[in-house]
């Protein structure tokens, strides 16, 4: 079990404003965001409209989130990521 | 409603309207055809859009895409049989559009009454800056800043209370309703609600950093770490649309060659239409939807009468577990020791006491401070040095040049000299000078008030073994321990060893275990227990951090209540799971055999989200 998450791994965590209407299209969009490369691990929260991406070690995570906005745009065009 | 959701409306009911208006018109042949396109068209059109930009971008198994062939299929069977009937094909758009704008309209109102549970951020802070008060967003109150929070007014940032005495309400952070007293010097978590007069703050950390902030992040994240059944309908959902996509393939294809082979008529309309039944219902969304929601629903209703649950799973672990192990000190007992005596001791009581108080200065063992506040004279830090604490034994300091060791039995051992025993039940502190016995201080501990009811509770509840570890001496724990009918009790344990104690039961196969501590000394403990509970969470970071489930306030009652909250919540993810996978197959069936039709089909659907998401709501409630 995990205990403490260290100061190093949170700033490499961040969270982003989503508007998605359905919860399917919301684990689809979780689904490829964990895919794209960069990304260590991604969660989206469908109630909170949030989606949590966890970055690898020396990413561009402006790039990486360009990347991301895309992925999910193919899967579900109707959905706004805010970054 | 938002403006997307009333536009949509809008669509709905126009379209509504015309298709009312066209049953009574009398229109034949290709212009009731172009009628009917017309108002499917309205209703439909971002439905086909959104299907094209899925198709180009690869995506077949689009739940537009697929509503948008369900519904042209319908059309065109009805163009091919020549009934001219285009009646279902709008009809399934229509429902199919009604269902979506409720199910959006369902969960932004559900995630609203969630949200409304977690509003407990403060908006605004009055700094004090040259002598005025200033309002600003309390992420711009940096430390050490004078704020004053006026009577029914949150308390925007931790601090200590300057001046003022008031009342402040905890509720919101501890579900506690009895509001707790604030005076000068003692400390004002954010959150509270300042309730009688005015108070002065001086801020001793960020909004960031502060308790109201730390609280509302494990609210939103305990989601994002999943549970099993969230594990399996993630799972579930992504195997379910390509397999009714391709079980509609069957059904179409299938039955028709069997039966030109058989010599019959081929009858492909009645297959095309009954497979394309099950395209309408191929989409998980109830079950994707109302699993998380139920959590949350649940996390949020507990989190209202101050039990934080980190993380879904850990509802379901509690929801079974069967062996609840529990410290003493702190957590059944209140942890307020009161000095009662010395005994066998050379010195007077209040001597000894000035001796040991200045040996456990350093230290933040309950014992120390109830040390510290009974000794009437304390001595001043210069006086003490070379202050060494060992864990579960107890402490060596050098007090104006005497080597004082404070501590149990063991420690004196270490020491070479031999403890007096006491007759008395309690906590005895012996205290050795240069390697000299020099008496026994009594301390005692009371039960806290709801202590025997929570134990009373969890075994009604059907919590199998309850077990008490403890550091503390045999005698006090078996007076404890026969006051609340324990099943087991170990102590004089050190905190290595009530680990390896929760392991020993773990192996036991006794089920799911959870560990109740109050957080000092008991983070390993807590990681280690398949779900640990840290008991007075307020204010302690250590106990947030290292526990899977904070009861926010000390009361032993909270956790036979936490339990029945997973419990109810756990029911009900398990209705909403069986419910909507029943109706899906029950429709796939009935739609494949005939005996439904597509209008059925997409009612049952958007009926059975609409049920589940209202079923999941109720798993709010923390009674």
């Amino acid at each position: 079990m995990q205990l403490l998450t260290t100061k190093k791994e949170l700033t490499m965590k961040k969270n982003y404003e989503i508007e998605v209407d359905c919860a399917n299209c919301a684990s689809k969009m979780e689904q490829v965001t964990k895919e794209v490369s960069g990304v260590k691990g991604a969660a989206i929260n469908f109630i909170m409209q949030r989606l949590t991406v966890e970055f690898e070690e020396g990413a561009d995570i402006k790039a990486v989130m360009t990347a991301v906005v895309k992925a999910c745009k193919r899967v579900e065009p109707d959905c706004e990521i805010s970054c | 409603m938002t403006k997307k959701q009333k536009k949509m409306m809008g669509r709905i009911i126009v379209a509504s309207a015309l298709f009312i208006a066209l049953q009574f018109v009398p229109l034949e042949g290709a212009w009731k055809l172009f009628a009917s396109a017309g108002i499917y068209l309205i209703v439909a059109y971002d439905i086909l859009l959104k299907s094209v930009k899925g198709v180009l971008a690869g995506q077949l198994l689009d739940e537009n895409f697929l509503m948008t062939v369900a519904s042209l299929g319908a059309f065109a069977l009805g163009i091919c049989d020549g009934s001219g009937d285009h009646n279902e094909a709008i009809a399934v758009i229509l429902f199919y559009q009604i269902g979506e704008l409720f199910q959006s309209c369902a969960v932004s109102k559900s995630r609203r009454s969630i949200a409304a549970l977690m509003d407990i951020r403060p908006d605004y802070a009055h700094v004090e800056r040259g002598g005025q008060l200033s309002t600003v967003s309390p992420d711009e109150v940096p430390i050490g800043s004078i704020i004053v929070v006026q009577p029914g007014e949150k308390v925007p940032l931790d601090g200590i209370i300057q001046e003022g005495d008031s009342l402040l309400d905890t509720s919101a952070l501890t579900g506690e309703s009895v509001p707790r007293s604030a005076h000068p010097g003692e400390n004002a978590m954010s959150g509270c609600i300042n309730l009688r007069s005015p108070l002065r703050i001086r801020t001793t950390r960020e909004f960031g950093e502060s308790t109201v902030t730390k609280i509302l992040q494990l609210m939103q994240e305990a989601a994002s770490r999943k549970s099993k059944s969230e594990q399996f309908i993630t799972k579930f959902a992504r195997i379910y649309t390509p397999i009714v996509c391709g079980a509609a393939l069957l059904l179409a294809l299938l039955p028709p060659a069997v039966l030109v082979i058989m010599g019959a008529s081929a009858e492909w309309t009645t297959w095309l239409y009954r497979s394309l039944i099950f395209l309408v219902i191929s989409c998980p969304c109830a079950l994707v939807l109302s699993i998380p929601l139920s959590f949350f629903a649940g996390i949020g209703g507990a989190g209202r009468v101050g039990i934080l649950i980190k993380g879904s799973h850990f509802m379901e672990t509690l929801a079974q577990a069967q062996v609840a192990v529990f410290d003493k000190t702190g957590t059944l007992t209140r942890g307020v020791f009161e000095v009662v005596a010395a005994h066998h001791s050379p010195y007077s009581l209040q001597e000894l006491l000035q001796l040991a108080a200045a040996a456990e200065s350093a230290s933040s063992h309950p014992i120390s401070i109830s040390l510290r506040q009974a000794c009437a004279q304390s001595l001043p830090p210069a006086d003490i040095s070379d202050m060494q604490e060992l864990q579960g034994l107890g402490v060596i300091s050098t007090v104006k040049g005497l080597r004082v060791a404070v501590g149990n039995e063991k420690l004196m051992a270490g020491e070479g000299v031999e403890a007096m025993p006491c007759h008395c039940v309690g906590t005895i502190v012996h205290i050795a000078i240069n390697h000299r016995y020099a008496g026994h201080i009594l301390i005692s501990d009371s039960l806290k008030p709801t202590s025997v009811r929570a134990l009373a509770e969890l075994k009604s509840i059907g919590i199998r073994k309850t077990v008490m570890l403890t550091g503390d001496n045999s005698r006090t724990a078996e007076a404890v321990s026969r006051e609340l009918e324990l099943d087991e009790v170990h102590c004089e344990l050190l905190p290595a060893h009530k680990v390896e104690e929760v392991e020993r039961l773990m192996r036991t196969n006794m089920g799911h275990l959870f560990f109740v501590g109050d957080g000092v000394n008991d983070a390993p403990v807590l990681a280690r227990a398949d779900v640990g509970i840290a008991m007075g969470g307020l204010g302690s970071d250590a106990a947030i951090e290292a526990a899977d489930v904070v009861i926010m306030d000390d009361d032993p009652a909270r956790i036979p209540l936490a339990i029945r909250c997973a419990r109810r919540c756990i029911r009900i993810v398990r209705q909403n799971i069986v419910f909507a996978i029943g109706a899906k197959l029950a429709c796939l069936v009935l739609g494949a055999l005939g005996m439904a039709n597509m209008w059925f089909a997409i009612f049952a659907d958007v009926g059975v989200l609409i049920l589940c998401v209202l079923n999941s709501i109720r798993a709010m409630s923390s009674k």
